[in-house]
């Protein structure tokens, strides 16, 4: 229990405040901790997950690649959405690098040395998902070397702030 | 012509703000009142000028000058004139120039006040607010002018260029990108300003802290002169924030309303910091304690407002929001570092004239109280940035593995990153805490509250809580998650307009008024109590909103022909009819009609709908909402058959409560005007502080 203690500094005093943060601050990066560590997911580039397939299959991550148009197929039945996406780099720099996003979501889609890898989803076909746009998904690769999408993230930077200029037609 | 018009006042702004913040330094220094007028003078000029750059940004988006790079980007022909003026901050470029306009306009404000009794701040605010805008000018100027415009070369190529360069001529593109159709909605074409005021505002109590730090003059003076600042600054985040989620509920389709995306946690985090602060700088202006961890407090909001505003504009982070890749970002991450060094070496100085006299004696006084609704939003803050910074974290300690063959392992290098669950995860027990601290605290006395005199007062309301959450309990919910919010927010509830309950009738009793007059005098007389007070009912609205949705959230999805239902808890959507056609403003539409039973029984008809923008090859999807402060019944058209239109896909939500979110974010910005409301007899106010703190008179 408490005691009405006077407003005077006493050591007893500021323990109990040191000893009372410091739990807290313990219990938030305890939270933190275990947070991460339960819902961490590694981010791939497609050639990177290829490169370990075996030891990665089931295993939760999240890839990024560029959605080639014509292999995108919906059945509106079953609502599953299958497409095929390239691989792009996932380096900021070597991005900008290489002119920008759209430029290399471009470039990945059109060369077809790139490795390619089927993906997965079901649900409502998102807007977004066109050719060359970049996709983002959280899944799993399964046994046969299709990736099953939970969550699918695009990113269609081609049309809007747009820095390289032949983006514009006359 | 205007673009030159545009880009000279920009550029004699920025010499404007220099010369100024130089004057201002002099002024303070040589303690020269001319040096600081000139300085005031040159503050008074910025904002003039960047009115000019601002309206000729608007003018060449309105007028359609497509040879400027800017308005082909974020503007069309076929765009209303509302959406072209709201254009200037539909892209990065005009972005910078309406932050930049915005902040003048707020530190002219600040400069106008009276100064009488804080003449010694005065250089040191201006010196801030003009170094915080020389720096976004030079954003403006260098890395993002949105003045330059296309230029050709005789061979056909085509370039961008501040000035025509040699052999080139004009060259205007037939039409711009138009606007991304995603954002014209209101909720996003209020949502970026409102954000901006918020983050601009928070400025102004930094610039104030500063000016305390370096003039020495350390009492809470400063806090008193920009507490209404900070409240209106607060006030707009959280306008921003709300409004963001409700464009994301209405324009995303995906049947939320936060996703915890990195670029949405970034507007996050100025807010927790600041909701800290806006609560502990009143333990100061109370009891003189904290002080430091105040100063702490404001230049942490402060940096993260640029912080914000740059991952907002960078292409740091991976985010559903589109942003370009630009070299705005060194930049930025400079004039963070600087800034917070500078200010951290600045309140080490002051460390020992910061230190309080008084200690907190117990954790259960009002003031401990406080002190731990502090950590818990620090907590969340952490937590947050955290969760934004770790997929930037593992990819660049790859180094350490790389030196380093032992740890090869645990860095990797590879990006890794967190998803919303752990946000939610690692967030839901301090948001839960917080809310406790809502109901605990205005029951304890400053100073001398222990655990008994508080048990005492809280158990009322406790046990009639418990009343409330008897019959959930009974009918059948058995989620403790959920149990144990609805238990916070009663009990929140209960504690809160017992609270004012108490005090109306006491008031009633001592000046036999009316109970309504009764209560319309004491929310008048203590506008920061009781406006926090209904700010905190508006929080316990927006949580049974966010229980609702979060725990008890249902969908389901199918494709129907036409005439053939669908059914989700109690309801029944039947496919009645669709058609396709196009609008005179380029877009084409897929519009469904479906009939909603509930329990059996009709009750209305939604119109789900896709429409698709030709010009930009975008489609946008619009839900169909029947919205009850019961439910959300949320319909999406998936997809449909082009030609027969007789069979369409659609997904369907059901969301309980989260009406209660929109509601209690209503009553949230009515507290806050409330609270920010200027005082009628500042005078009395001043009188009342001399009076002792009794228990519970505050």
């Amino acid at each position: 229990m408490e005691q009405v203690v006077e407003a005077r500094p006493s050591m007893g005093g500021r323990a109990k405040f040191i000893i009372g943060g410091l739990l807290i601050m313990a219990a938030i990066v305890y939270l933190i901790i275990s947070s991460t560590n339960a819902n961490a997911q590694y981010f791939f580039t497609i050639d990177e997950l290829k490169s370990r397939s075996q030891s990665i299959v089931g295993q939760s991550v999240r890839i990024s690649g560029a959605v080639i148009g014509d292999s995108i197929q919906y059945d509106p039945q079953t609502l599953s959405l299958s497409f095929t996406i390239a691989n792009v780099p996932a380096d900021n720099k070597e991005i900008e690098a290489q002119g920008g996003l759209a430029a290399v979501l471009h470039a990945a889609v059109t060369d077809p040395a790139r490795t390619h890898m089927q993906a997965i989803y079901v649900g409502p076909k998102p807007d977004l998902l066109r050719d060359e746009a970049q996709a983002i998904m959280t899944g799993h690769m399964g046994e046969d070397g299709v990736f099953y999408a939970d969550e699918l993230l695009l990113k269609c930077p081609t049309k809007y702030e747009e820095a390289v200029p032949s983006q514009v037609a006359p | 012509m205007v673009t030159n018009l545009g880009f000279g006042t920009l550029i004699i702004t920025f010499l404007v703000s220099i010369y100024g913040a130089i004057a201002a330094y002099f002024g303070a220094r040589r303690n020269s009142p001319a040096w600081v007028d000139t300085a005031r003078n040159a503050m008074l000029l910025t904002f003039p000028l960047l009115t000019i750059t601002a309206l000729s940004v608007i003018y060449l988006l309105v007028t359609g000058h497509f040879e400027v790079q800017y308005v082909t980007e974020v503007s069309s022909k076929s765009m209303p004139i509302y959406l072209r003026v709201t254009s200037l901050w539909g892209g990065q470029a005009g972005s910078l120039i309406f932050w930049s306009w915005l902040m003048s306009a707020f530190a002219t404000a600040v400069t106008l006040r009276k100064w009488d009794r804080d003449r010694e701040f005065l250089p040191w605010v201006i010196l801030v607010s003009l170094v915080t805008l020389a720096f976004f000018l030079i954003l403006s100027i260098f890395v993002e002018n949105p003045f330059v415009s296309f230029w050709q070369t005789p061979m056909g190529n085509i370039t961008t260029a501040m000035f025509q360069p040699a052999g080139m001529t004009p060259f205007v593109p037939q039409d711009g990108n138009g606007l991304n159709p995603l954002l014209r909605h209101p909720g996003m074409i209020f949502h970026p300003p409102m954000l901006y005021l918020g983050f601009v505002s928070f400025v102004i109590p930094y610039a104030f802290a500063i000016a305390a730090l370096v003039t020495g003059r350390t009492d809470d003076r400063w806090i008193r002169i920009t507490r209404r600042w900070t409240l209106v600054a607060w006030l707009f985040l959280s306008l921003g924030l709300v409004l963001g989620g409700r464009w994301a509920y209405d324009v995303l389709g995906w049947g939320g309303y936060w996703a915890w995306d990195p670029v949405e946690t970034s507007s996050l985090m100025p807010w927790l910091t600041g909701t800290a602060f806006l609560h502990s700088v009143m333990i100061q202006e109370k009891r003189g304690m904290l002080k430091q961890w105040n100063m702490v407090l404001i230049i942490l909001t402060y940096d993260l407002v640029i912080f914000g505003t740059f991952l907002t504009r960078s292409g740091v982070l991976s985010s559903v929001h589109a942003f370009a890749q630009s070299a705005i970002g060194p930049l930025f991450f400079g004039f963070i570092g600087l800034t917070f060094v500078v200010s951290l070496s600045l309140l080490s100085r002051r460390w020992n004239d910061l230190k309080s006299d008084v200690e907190i004696t117990s954790w259960f006084s009002r003031e401990g109280l406080f002190l731990l609704n502090n950590l818990l939003f620090l907590g969340i803050f952490i937590i947050s940035f955290w969760g934004v910074i770790f997929p930037v974290l593992t990819e660049a300690l790859g180094i350490v593995g790389q030196r380093i063959p032992a740890l090869a392992g645990v860095f990797t290098g590879q990006k890794v990153t967190v998803g919303p669950e752990y946000y939610e995860r690692a967030t839901a027990p301090l948001f839960a805490g917080l809310l406790l601290l809502m109901g605990i605290a205005p029951l304890s006395a400053w100073k001398y509250s222990t655990s008994k005199t508080l048990g005492g007062a809280a158990w009322k309301p406790f046990v009639v809580s418990l009343l409330v959450v008897a019959p959930l309990l009974l009918g059948g919910m058995r989620s403790w998650p959920a149990l144990l919010g609805f238990w916070l927010c009663a009990f929140v509830t209960f504690v809160t307009v017992y609270e004012f309950c108490r005090a109306a009738w006491a008031r009633h009793n001592a000046q036999s008024e009316n109970l309504l007059v009764a209560f319309w005098r004491i929310a008048g007389k203590n506008r920061r109590r009781y406006g926090g007070y209904i700010i905190h009912l508006g929080v316990v609205l927006m949580a049974l909103g966010i229980i609702g949705i979060e725990v008890f959230q249902t969908e389901t999805q199918g494709a129907i022909s036409q005439g053939g239902t669908v059914s989700l808890g109690h309801y029944i959507v039947q496919f009645d009819s669709l058609s396709v056609f196009d609008t005179d403003d380029g877009r084409n539409v897929a519009r469904a009609v479906v009939s909603v039973y509930k329990d059996g029984k009709y009750v209305g008809e939604l119109y789900p709908r896709r429409d698709y923008y030709y010009e930009s090859q975008q489609p946008m999807t619009l839900a169909g909402v029947r919205s009850t402060m019961e439910d959300d019944l949320y319909v999406i058209l998936a997809d449909w058959q082009p030609l027969s239109t007789t069979s369409a896909t659609f997904k369907v939500y059901h969301n309980p409560l989260v009406n209660w979110l929109w509601l209690g974010s209503f009553v949230f910005i009515l507290g806050t005007l409330v609270a920010a409301w200027p005082a009628k007899e500042p005078e009395i106010v001043v009188a009342q502080r001399s009076v002792p703190v009794m228990s519970k008179a505050f």
